[in-house]
């Protein structure tokens, strides 16, 4: 292996505004080939919108985004096409298509690039919904009648089913019970090492930033005021990280509320 | 002087010399223009795209036969019920109107033409608007504001092909199909009044209506029908796809759609209707 890592993400000097509100402001970014990086930040930070701006369903206001050395703003429609159906994406709210039962959710993907035919997709979903730990059972239900978590589940399974190179998982433990996050965040780490991706996560729970992580970045005002090591998460000497870890009321982050 | 709202006013408006009411008059139809033409830009682009991808595979033939059972099929009792009437209705006004005439001939010729050129294709295009333009617009919407049109495009899938195309296509469809049964029905409605309760032959009325009835006037309806397919689900589309705002947004997502496709069906009825008969 090369001394220099090989970059699969990376960005410079991303901004986007929506209207006169400035939601990222120059973010600079490098996610390594076969690494997981964690995001922190507080509520409307613009940690989902930069996820989308990676994945080119928000058009930056300026600055570049590379995958694979593409700048996918730039690339033309097909090649951009193609970068997209390699990263795999967990949305917050779990986006489930409502009028399909959830294993055609799952089997989507594989479905659609006719990894496999519709008779083995059922087969192949049950497997995916093992892994997040749902019941084969649940296949045949409609995402409606699901609860949150298992939405979520359901939404990470279909990130994965195709094992793309690049996965996003936008708050992937967000709704699920301790137990359960261990499971989840336990198969992330698996999907980085096993089938070597890269993944960014987005996370409010330190234990599984630490968990799946293996870089750390915080977002504050649309800047990236940290980064570093997962493993150091809990003691930066940053004194905006230490305050978001610890969850304390009183620090450099001011939350606006009304006194 | 107060910049009125609403398009884009920085580049079209910078340098506009703000003296006069008249100027300020100027720069606003300006502006409505350029924001028109903006926006039917877009729905053009939209809709060329849509279409486009309708001879292009991937083909999604199961979405294809849900949108067609959905616009074609389901709409079949609203459809016939508005037709059997408008066609009971035109023979009860136009006995009325001309019994002083040759009433018997005139009777029949007035409902199947009045049928199969104008209302057949008109009304089951506003009703088929009502129900499915609106359905689509709210279908795609929730798929919007919920991510899921971003999911697809996540999974290998472009949304324009998998939802927007299938739904053209079948309103491109569905709708002659609906206007052949609306015809037929609309026919049968005026014989039904014309002989029960007027008290026509009911064999001279059959003649009269295929004497009078001619391929133009069939076809030409048929016509009208596959393009306000189109345009329903167009609209349909086109704003659920662009609605954002969360319910409030796919709501008047919804409104959009319905209210821009009639009012669409009514204008192209009248440049097709030039198109055809006008000599
Ligand atoms: N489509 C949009 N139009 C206008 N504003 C938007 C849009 N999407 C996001 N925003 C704004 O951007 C800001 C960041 O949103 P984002 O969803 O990225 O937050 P987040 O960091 O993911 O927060 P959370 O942790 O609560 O999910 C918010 O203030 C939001 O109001
Ligand atoms: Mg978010």
């Amino acid at each position: 292996m090369s001394a220099e890592p090989k970059l699969t993400i990376r960005l410079r000097g991303v901004s986007k505004s929506f209207g006169d509100k400035k939601v990222l402001d120059g973010i600079d970014l490098d996610v390594a080939t076969g690494t997981s990086m964690v995001v922190i930040g507080g509520s409307g930070s613009g940690k989902s919108v930069l996820l989308k701006c990676i994945l080119g369903l928000i058009e930056p206001d300026e600055g570049v985004i590379e995958i694979d050395g593409i700048d996918i703003l730039t690339a033309p429609r097909e090649q951009r096409a193609e970068l997209r159906a390699r990263i795999g994406m967990l949305f917050q709210n779990g986006a489930l298509f409502d009028s399909l039962p959830v294993w055609e959710n799952v089997a989507f993907g594989l479905l659609a690039r006719k990894l496999c035919t519709r008779a083995e997709a059922r087969a192949r979903a049950s497997d995916i919904l093992a892994q997040v730990g749902l019941a084969a059972s649940v296949g045949e239900l409609s995402p409606s009648e699901l609860s949150g978590g298992m939405q979520k589940r359901v939404g990470l399974a279909r990130a994965i089913a195709a094992q793309p190179e690049i996965l996003f998982f936008d708050e992937p433990t967000t709704g699920l019970d301790p137990i359960m996050g261990a499971v989840i965040d336990g198969l992330i780490v698996d999907c980085v090492k096993r089938m070597g991706s890269t993944a960014i996560a987005i996370t409010h729970d330190m234990a599984s930033a630490r968990r799946i992580g293996d870089r750390a970045a915080m977002l504050y005002k649309g800047r990236i005021v940290w980064e570093g090591l997962a493993s150091e998460l809990m003691q930066t000497g940053n004194e905006m990280v230490d305050q978001f870890t610890h969850g304390r009321r009183e620090g450099p982050i001011q939350m606006e509320l009304r006194k | 002087m107060q910049v009125p709202q609403g398009v884009d006013a920085d580049w079209f408006d910078r340098e506009v010399p703000r003296v006069t009411a008249l100027l300020d008059l100027v720069a606003l139809v300006g502006r409505v223009l350029v924001g028109a033409c903006r926006s039917s830009g877009r729905l053009a682009l939209f809709a060329a795209e849509g279409l486009s991808h309708i001879v292009r595979p991937p083909f999604y033939g199961r979405m294809f036969l849900r949108a067609l059972a959905e616009i074609g099929y389901f709409s079949l009792p609203v459809v016939a019920l508005t037709a059997v009437f408008t066609g009971m209705v035109l023979a009860l006004q136009s006995s009325t109107g001309l019994s002083r005439f040759s009433a018997d001939s005139a009777v029949a010729s007035l409902v199947v033409l009045s049928v199969t050129r104008e209302l057949g294709p008109v009304l089951a295009g506003l009703m088929v608007a009502g129900r499915v333009g609106a359905a689509i617009a709210a279908e795609l919407g929730t798929m919007r504001v919920t991510d899921q049109i971003d999911a697809l495009s996540t999974l290998s899938t472009n949304p324009m092909k998998y939802l927007v195309a299938p739904r053209l296509l079948a309103g491109l469809i569905a709708l002659p199909l609906l206007v052949v049964v609306a015809d037929i029905l609309g026919v049968m409605g005026g014989f039904i009044i014309a002989t029960v309760k007027l008290g026509f032959n009911s064999q001279t009325y059959i003649a009269n209506t295929v004497n009078f009835l001619q391929t133009d006037d069939f076809v030409s309806g048929l016509v009208k029908a596959a393009v306000f397919g189109v345009l329903i689900t167009l609209m349909g589309c086109y704003q659920g796809y662009n609605s954002k705002g969360g319910a409030q947004g796919v709501g008047a997502a919804t409104t959009s759609a319905v209210v821009a496709a009639s009012v669409l069906i009514l204008a192209f009825d009248y440049v097709l209707t030039e198109l055809f008969f006008a000599r």
